[in-house]
């Protein structure tokens, strides 16, 4: 789980077995659009000097590390080489890329990428970074800058510049994607089921009180909230729709069922789901806003549904492979629209899965202790969800493709994780 | 010296005279106002005290029975008010009697219907009463389905109880899915406690009439 980390010692011994078969490391893997999924081409990051080098070098190579991506190769210790790269040592280490970094005057960072293959560089931009050096919005534009680099390299940005809604301690908390930066939000005070506006300027989430749910959505900048929901009973699990312009929540007194409100007003709620008493709930866009997936108990025991968004072709997505007393539900469709998450219970315990709507294949990503409540990345290949694993209910993200884990939260209990979508774009 | 003489000598014979004369009783009153050593007085004085004890008595007799009345009806209305406390607090208990539910269900059982009956007289009897039926489930299903899946509890026991007379705009449906445990733990032990409707009064409490 931790990043490989060669000392120059190691290096040696590499370049050494490297050398003996120099083919090898290059083959299959090119950098930029021919990048193919399922590889993960070594990066090397060279030595930089500056006052905030050691934590701008450590901060994109964890990023890249976390992406799941590349194979970060990072020295200890060493000068910032100056002149033309030996690409040929680099090469022999594994590189298929080098990353060369530099501070800028004025607090930005330069970056250099070489492509080892071609013994070129290959792309060369200056990026500014904002804030305070080590505050949070200062991190959040350097995780900008890892994730154009990550762009650079495989074509795909990367999904460091996010953050994690959470539940903890019956309030909202966010954390950034490498789990710095924990806190409460401001002002939220009881929160629960919480979603992120495409903008990623706006969240909405349940408020329980004594009488009843509601849903509330807040502007994260300017710290004002409404509420949106507009009956008693019951009012949770609010999602909004890809094109930021309408709230789906489960509401409903007997029974709950899928309304649709658009933010702007103007409207009624629009009924999008016919239960007849049923509990439907837990509703999530695909990313052409045309079908939500969501878990429904009307035939009996939860299950994963799919819905135009007018409530038409409903449409059960959890049919096969699922013993009678097995329970499935919060559902989450993967950004690229191919892939649905979901939790189904397995010998009386919550596992992760996800369906492909192609071929409806499932596929199982956990096995140890009880895991649920996925949300997608934005890269559509990570999912954050809850696990008890470690011995208490924390957040851990998930690499579907490698199987890869790791943690996000420690502390006291964190759960219901929703994934942001890119929170900032590098300048 | 002649003058003093004859003075002397009707001294003697006043002295004389009078030492041969029987004594002579003092002569006594009848009205006990004018002598009140007289038996009259004495009589009317004992039969005033006498009156005086009486009325003493009997003014000692009537308070203490007044004493001894008030404190019965203090008693009586203590122990009313005890009784009536009694009744409130059993009328309160069958109120407030949880109904559990079967895994995954949200489905009445005859029981829980039996447990709902016993709420009736009390919200019949006051129907200034203001309640509020909360919903809540055991730990193992998904956060999101538990609150729906509590607010389906909730609601199937008010819809019973407006079947059964009680004015719906009385009842408030509310699911804590399984946020509120009644008992914590990982068993059935647990589980079936959590699987749960509770009922609270939110208005007229305080001012309860027994059925």
């Amino acid at each position: 789980m931790s990043r490989p980390r060669f000392t120059p010692w190691a290096l040696g011994v590499l370049a050494v077995l490297l050398a003996a078969s120099p083919a090898q490391a290059q083959d299959g893997v090119r950098i930029g659009l021919t990048y193919s999924a399922g590889t993960r081409p070594g990066v090397y990051i060279l030595p930089m000097r500056g006052t905030q080098a050691d934590s701008v070098r450590a901060i994109l190579s964890r990023d890249l590390d976390f992406g799941d991506r590349v194979s970060v190769v990072m020295a200890d210790s060493g000068a910032a080489p100056t002149g033309a790269l030996n690409y040929a040592l680099y090469a022999r280490l594994g590189a298929a890329a080098v990353l060369q970094l530099a501070e800028q005057i004025g607090g930005g960072v330069s970056v250099t990428l070489h492509e080892v293959g071609s013994s070129r560089v290959l792309q060369r931009r200056a990026f500014g970074l904002e804030g305070a050096p080590y505050s949070p919005e200062w991190r959040m534009s350097l995780h900008a800058v890892s994730d154009e680099v990550e762009r650079w390299i495989t074509g795909t940005a990367g999904i460091a510049a996010t953050r994690v809604l959470f539940v903890r301690t019956g309030t909202l908390w966010t954390v950034d994607s490498d789990g710095a930066n924990a806190r409460p939000v401001p002002g939220v005070g009881n929160g629960n089921f919480p979603a992120w506006h495409p903008t990623g300027r706006t969240i909405a989430y349940t408020q329980f009180a004594d009488d009843g749910s509601q849903i509330v959505v807040r502007d994260l900048s300017a710290g004002t909230a409404r509420r949106l929901s507009f009956a008693s009973g019951t009012n949770i699990t609010p999602a909004f729709s890809p094109d930021g312009r309408t709230l789906v929540f489960s509401s409903g007194i007997d029974g709950t069922d899928l309304w649709a409100v658009l933010l702007a007003g103007g409207q009624g709620p629009m009924r999008v789901t016919v239960g007849r008493g049923s509990a439907n709930a837990s509703p999530s866009f695909s990313p052409d806003g045309r079908r939500i997936a969501f878990v429904s108990g009307r035939l009996g025991r939860p299950e994963i549904y799919i819905t135009d968004t007018d409530g038409a072709n409903p449409e059960w997505l959890t049919t096969t492979g699922f013993g009678d007393q097995s329970y499935r539900s919060d559902p989450s469709w993967s950004p690229d629209g191919r892939t649905v998450a979901f939790q189904t219970q397995i010998e009386g315990r919550f596992q992760v899965a996800t369906i492909n709507l192609r071929d409806r294949s499932v596929k199982q990503h956990t096995i140890e202790g009880i895991n649920e409540q996925p949300s997608w990345s934005p890269d559509s290949r990570h999912i954050v969800f809850t696990s008890d694993r470690s011995g208490s209910r924390q957040l851990w993200v998930l690499d579907t493709e490698s199987g890869r884990l790791r943690p996000l939260t420690q502390g006291a209990v964190g759960r219901q994780g929703a994934w942001s979508p890119r929170l900032a774009v590098p300048r | 010296m002649n003058a003093r003489f004859p003075l002397l000598a009707l001294a003697l014979v006043a002295v004389t005279v009078s030492a041969c004369k029987p004594p002579v009783t003092p002569q006594t009153s009848p009205d006990p106002a004018v002598n009140p050593d007289s038996i009259a007085a004495r009589t009317a004085r004992e039969q005033a005290a006498a009156t005086e004890r009486a009325r003493v008595e009997a003014e000692t007799r009537a308070r203490t029975a007044r004493e001894a009345a008030e404190r019965a009806a203090r008693d009586a209305a203590a122990r009313a008010e005890a009784d009536r406390a009694a009744a409130l607090a059993a009328a309160r208990n069958a109120f407030s009697t949880v109904i559990f539910f079967a895994n995954d269900q949200a489905d009445l059982t005859a029981d829980s219907r039996a447990v709902l009956d016993g709420k009736l007289p009390l919200l019949r009897a006051n129907a200034n009463v203001r309640i509020r039926i909360g919903g809540h489930t055991d730990e193992r299903g998904s956060d999101a389905y538990n609150v729906a899946l509590g607010q389906r509890r909730a609601a199937a026991a008010k819809r019973y109880l407006v079947d059964q007379g009680i004015d719906e705009g009385r009842i408030d449906v509310v699911s804590f899915g399984e946020e509120r445990p009644a008992q914590v733990g990982m068993d059935e032990t647990a589980w079936s406690k959590n699987r749960r409707d509770e009922f609270e009064i939110i208005i007229g409490g305080e001012t309860l009439r027994l059925p």
